[in-house]
């Protein structure tokens, strides 16, 4: 992996400054049985495709994102900087 | 060998330069390579072959085949055709016994038998199984490249240099430096990289030259890294132009890896460059005017043209290069043989498209030039150029003439068209397969000068059409890299606290923790270091902590839903132990947690936990969207722990007004705001060695000053060491050395700090589940029976079975034995429980023990 992202404060950078916190995943609302509890702390869609995922910009300005990727292209849709006041996901 | 002085020789003929090459001593010129002053030298064979152990002599002159690997100066592999002659350097062959004239290998390649086919190693060596150890040893040694010395350390020191262009352009031809000057006409940023040294000295205008350099590949985001000698150049381009020219190719015929087939390049630089004569007689066998035109070159440099073959017009049935002792003597040519000692072959030549194809070009078969061109270029790359196909002429008629003796399709591997006949016959009937199971393009020169061929071979001996076949992928690098230009130089800095040089004046020695640099202790003793706070007074420096502010209307909801704990509860000025898990349950970090106002927290982390630990919380808090802030403070505040019965009354004088530390005013986990020697600091009572203790946090500037003054007070630093003895008294964890990520807060004896009452938290699903079942392990510590250490990490066994390990152990003065924190199972974890733990290999009686092994009621700390 070596391609562009671009952090919505610093634009386009090299994907290695960045922090990769995976998919956006639904944590259970309560309780949840053993297998939705391992399938939430363990198991990914990991489409090809597009997928909404969360980015850290962890060696520039350190502003946690989220980002539409496509997986097969690396090719990024969309950044979104969520709402500091409100549940992003 | 060498020819009068001609024009455009890039060599000086005013300074010689002399070295070893396989124990002879050589002189050439300045300006010369390895290679070509060993041939003017009369050398002829540079390296032994692959399998066969045949010798090989230069062939491309171009760094492009492997013929002219040898080893210089202990670094393996080095092609010598482009290696500069350097005064003193010692150069030998590779892959031989004996030497490289005569190798005592070379029997393989008569005796034939188990050694030929393709895959013999897969059959022949199979049985028995038992023996494979024994022939892989032999395989090894008989096979391969060159040998790397284990103890030889680092030969060069690497480094990376990131770099950006507008317009990055590969291959300094004619195209290459044409589409360099188009583009600088447009604007700035535009760099130009070869492989050729001769374009060293290239002055473009407004153009970046880098040469020698290779472009390894292209990746995506448009990033090139190009090797170039010890620097790495990572460079991001906006637009790539690829013009890396198109490649000869060898001729499939009998011996056409004879030590004197040479390829046109390989000639024409030898004479060119260097002025030397490649050979006294020559054949020139080619089918493009370039290659033809060499003959006329060669003549008119004094060499005998024995026999020139047209291809485009000649049919020969039958073509080989003949002669003994591995070296060419003669031209067979339909029954007629031509004496030469250099054939110069060439059956035209393909388009360099490896960069392209990386970078997602599709390659196609072009029927009307008999070669591969690329297509379709990827957004952001351009070709220009013979790589695109422009001004090839068609490739050699025929991909195999008969003849007898072994025909080559790679060089590098030794692969004959009988071994590509055979797996074919096996049925590898996937170019792909088939390139595996023989290694086809597999070797150094990465199908440089066998890809076509190959596909050719196996196209003709499949009856069917090259196209059909497609290619097989190419893959970075294009050409052999380095390791240590990849590993580049360490670039992790260093981290000193700002209290590291009086540790350094103290003579402390000092141990890595991270990326930080601390002490490890002040001396050869650090269990005087132990005593000393034990008895009296220390100080550490723990400026490494973890520090977070964390402030906001909803700090207490962001707070407790990190973590497993309650802290709403708590009144300003109150501390708290707490403990980060994930939400698997898994303890991820620990630290302490102060309230100093109602929305204002100070939060501690450990020192290696510090980036992580903000990180997650302000993913967290991003999830979540809770009114909060984080600040991380780490390098902004030094800290320090005093600690020792004498510390209240040291504080005590270093603030103006001693009752603010007095026992009933500051008890133990309160947090106050304190001056102390001038200097505003966040003052925490807090045991993590045991003792009566003050965790002191203030502005880094003034951590030599606070320091000077606590010492001046009697403190006695004490370093990472007898921290660590200090706190296994206390039987207190250190996350990450005691505890793993399969650790969870029941397991590792802390199953008091979760509130599940609490609505949620990160962790308390798993931690829901967990508390129903009984766990399999748990930490514990214990005492030796006898007097022995442990090494952290050793086996506890029961009944001969290993069933748990040592995480850490001490010798502790103060508890009068060897103590530890061992992970054991449950049916072992009672106090008291004998289990026995393997030292040296014997087997040594340890007794389990819960809680503190110092102090066990907390009196000390708490007084």
């Amino acid at each position: 992996m070596s391609f562009l992202l671009a952090c919505p404060y610093c634009g386009p950078r090299p994907v290695d400054e960045y922090a990769y916190f995976g998919e956006v995943t639904k944590r259970p609302d309560s309780s949840p049985t053993l297998r939705e509890l391992g399938e939430y702390v363990y198991f990914r869609d990991n489409v090809a495709g597009v997928q909404r995922e969360w980015w850290q910009h962890r060696t520039g300005c350190g502003e946690w994102f989220l980002a539409e990727r496509d997986t097969r292209t690396n090719e990024v849709l969309e950044v979104i900087v969520p709402d500091p006041r409100k549940p992003a996901a | 060998m060498r020819l009068e002085g001609r024009d455009g020789e890039r060599i000086d003929r005013s300074k010689p330069v002399s070295f070893t090459f396989a124990g002879w001593k050589v002189t050439g010129f300045e300006g010369d390579t390895i290679a070509s002053a060993a041939f003017a030298a009369g050398k002829r064979v540079f390296s032994r072959s692959f399998k066969y152990h045949r010798p090989r002599g230069l062939l491309c002159c171009s760094g492009h085949c492997p013929n002219c690997q040898m080893t210089v100066d202990g670094v393996p592999n080095v092609r010598v055709c482009t290696e500069p002659i350097r005064e003193g350097a010692v150069v030998d062959g590779q892959n031989v016994r004996w030497s490289l004239d005569f190798d005592l290998m070379s029997v393989t390649d008569k005796i034939g038998g188990p050694f030929t086919p393709v895959g013999f190693y897969y059959r022949t060596f199979i049985r028995p199984r038992a023996a494979w150890p024994l022939y892989e040893k032999f395989l090894r040694s008989a096979a391969g490249l060159g040998k790397l010395d284990p103890h030889a350390g680092h030969s060069q020191r690497y480094d990376t240099e990131h770099r950006r262009a507008r317009v990055l352009v590969v291959g300094a031809g004619v195209a290459g430096q044409k589409a360099a000057q188009e583009a600088a006409k447009a604007g700035p940023g535009v760099m130009l990289v070869d492989e050729d040294a001769r374009h060293a000295g290239l002055a473009l205008d407004g153009v970046e030259v880098l040469a020698p350099a290779r472009a390894l590949g292209i990746w995506e985001g448009g990033l090139v890294p190009v090797d170039a000698g010890t620097t790495l150049y990572r460079i991001r381009a906006e637009k790539i132009v690829v013009a890396t020219g198109a490649l000869e190719q060898p001729i499939v015929f009998p011996g056409n890896d004879l030590v004197g087939v040479m390829l046109p390049d390989g000639a024409r630089r030898l004479l060119r460059d260097f002025s030397i004569a490649p050979g006294k007689r020559a054949a020139v066998i080619g089918s493009d005017d370039e290659t033809l035109a060499l003959a006329d070159e060669l003549a008119e440099a004094g060499i005998e043209v024995t026999k020139v073959v047209d291809l485009r017009d000649a049919r020969p049935r039958e073509l080989a290069a003949q002669g003994g002792k591995g070296r060419v003597s003669r031209l067979a040519l339909d029954g007629e043989h031509y004496g030469c000692d250099l054939l110069v072959a060439s059956g035209g030549r393909q388009p360099a498209y490896s960069l392209l194809a990386q970078a997602g070009a599709r390659v196609e078969y072009d029927d009307s030039l008999g070669v591969f061109v690329p297509t379709q270029l990827p957004a952001g790359i351009e070709a220009v150029g013979s790589v695109t196909g422009e001004g090839l002429s068609k490739i050699a008629a025929e991909p195999t003439y008969a003849g007898k003796g072994k025909r080559f399709v790679c060089i590098c591997e030794d692969v004959t068209t009988k071994d590509m006949k055979r797996a074919i016959g096996e049925g590898f009937d996937s170019i792909e397969l088939a390139k595996r199971y023989t290694t086809t393009t597999m070797g150094p020169c990465q199908g440089k000068l066998c890809h076509l061929s190959s596909i050719r071979v196996y196209a003709h001996e499949n009856r069917v059409y090259e196209a059909a076949i497609g290619t097989t992928t190419a893959r970075p690098p294009w050409s052999p890299v380095e390791l240590g230009l990849l590993a580049g130089r360490e670039l992790t800095p260093t981290r000193r606290g700002s209290i590291h040089h009086r540790h350094e004046e103290a003579g402390a020695t000092i141990q890595w923790a991270g990326p930080w640099k601390r002490p490890y202790a002040y001396g050869e003793h650090p269990e005087d270091e132990v005593r000393a706070v034990h008895e009296s007074l220390g100080v550490i420096d723990v400026s490494t902590l973890g520090k977070l502010l964390v402030e906001g209307p909803e700090v207490v909801q962001l707070l407790e839903r990190l973590y497993p704990n309650r802290f709403g509860d708590m009144k300003p000025g109150r501390i708290r132990y707490g403990v980060l898990t994930s939400d698997g349950g898994r303890i991820m970090d620990d630290g302490t947690i102060a309230r100093l106002t109602d929305d204002l927290y100070y939060v501690t982390t450990t020192s290696t936990g510090a980036d992580s630990v903000t990180a997650w919380f302000e993913w967290w808090n991003a999830v979540w969207g809770y009114e909060a802030e984080i600040v991380n403070v780490t390098g902004a505040l030094a800290a320090v722990n005093l600690a020792g019965p004498r510390s209240r009354e040291a504080l005590g004088r270093l603030v103006d007004d001693a009752d603010d530390v007095a026992a009933d005013a500051f008890k133990y986990l309160d947090v106050k705001e304190l001056v102390v020697a001038g200097v505003p600091t966040l003052a925490m009572r807090i045991g993590f060695v045991g003792e009566l203790g003050y965790e002191l946090h203030f502005p880094s500037p003034a951590g030599e000053h606070l320091w000077d003054a606590l010492v001046a007070e009697g403190a006695r630093p004490f370093g990472l060491e007898p921290q660590r003895v200090l706190r296994l008294e206390k039987g207190h964890v250190i996350v990450g050395q005691d505890t793993d990520s399969e650790s969870n807060l029941y397991s590792a004896g802390m199953a008091w700090l979760p509130k599940m009452d609490k609505d949620d938290f990160v962790g308390k699903y798993a931690l829901e589940h967990f508390a129903q079942r009984e766990e399999k392990e748990k930490l514990v510590g214990f005492t030796m029976e006898e007097n022995v250490l442990p090494a952290e990490g050793a086996q506890i066994v029961v009944e001969g079975f290993p069933v748990g390990r040592v995480t850490s152990a001490r010798r502790s003065e103060a508890v009068g034995e060897v103590i530890g924190l061992a992970w054991v199972p449950t049916d072992r974890s009672e106090p008291g429980t004998r289990v026995e733990i393997v030292i040296d290999r014997l087997r040594r009686g340890a007794r389990i023990a819960h809680g503190a092994f110092f102090d066990p009621s907390g009196e000390r700390m708490r007084s």
